[in-house]
């Protein structure tokens, strides 16, 4: 199969499992406007990316999935804490500055996936992608952060991504 | 077991109120943009999302479309920040005058 077909193919299931999840249920003529639906918009948009696009079909992709959602919810709480602390501190503890952090991610969702990923986690905002190079919003950014510090920022999540997209 | 599930979804609720409320604080208090960004784009989506699983707990039978709900917001509420930011930057919003560096402006040049 070629890659646009399966692309496509990715792209129209994933909008079938929506319509189904939306409650369009299982009957007949509900399924085929879906289908009808769904097809339409994959001829349109086979080249975006949703939410299967170059996912590994590999066990191991999967698990690395499972375990990506679990450290990223603990990281989104980790940051709202953190957040909800600097705000409600009459000082405001800032010190901002935008650092740029290399990613080795090779893949377009995989590159997306950590950018809005780093965007949910503490601290940080992700405000330009160039390449492998994402440079990224700091609130509180330490004196002599180097470069070796910030790119603990990607690394966290480079582990699991690598696997699931690459 | 239901009330259970009821007190369950309202201390949910209740949390993601929270965040919420913290959300727009820190859009009140923040010097520029990007920090503003920053507390806004955190506190929407865990407070959303804890809201919509509070929801689920309420309104077992809703929990498709909560779902569906969370995952788009999960992934266009980032989006959308990177967006606003990227603008901000290219069009040279302000800068609070805390920030330290900004490696993005040494880069100099266009987009990517």
């Amino acid at each position: 199969m070629t890659r646009k077909a399966r692309d496509l193919a990715v792209l129209f299931a994933t909008l079938m499992l929506f319509w189904l999840l939306l409650g369009g249920g299982f009957a007949a003529d509900s399924l085929l406007v879906g289908a009808l639906a769904a097809l339409l918009i994959a001829l349109l948009f086979h080249d975006g990316l949703s939410f299967f696009t170059e996912l590994r079909p590999t066990p191991r992709a999967l698990a690395a999935g499972v375990f990506y959602y679990g450290y990223f919810f603990r990281e989104l709480l980790r940051s709202n804490l953190r957040m909800a602390a600097i705000v409600l501190s009459p000082a405001l503890p800032i010190s901002p500055g935008i650092v740029r952090v290399r990613t080795r991610l090779k893949s377009r969702m995989g590159r997306l996936m950590l950018a809005n990923s780093i965007t949910l986690t503490p601290g940080t905002l992700t405000v330009e992608i160039d390449g492998e190079w994402l440079y990224v919003h700091c609130v509180t950014l330490e004196p002599g952060d180097t470069e070796a510090a910030t790119a603990a920022i990607a690394t966290g999540f480079e582990r699991y991504l690598e696997v699931m997209y690459g | 077991m239901t009330a259970l599930l009821d007190l369950l979804g309202a201390a949910l609720l209740a949390a993601g109120s929270a965040f919420l409320m913290f959300g727009a604080l820190g859009l009140l208090r923040m010097p520029d943009i990007y920090n503003r960004l920053q507390a806004g784009t955190k506190a929407t989506t865990l407070g959303t999302l804890l809201v919509l699983a509070g929801a689920a707990c309420l309104r077992p039978e809703w929990w498709p479309k909560l779902l569906l709900i969370g995952l788009f917001l999960l992934f266009t509420n980032p989006l959308s920040s990177q967006v606003l930011a990227r603008a901000a930057h290219r069009t040279g919003a302000p800068r609070s005058p805390l920030t330290r560096i900004d490696q993005l402006e040494e880069r100099g040049g266009g987009g990517s």
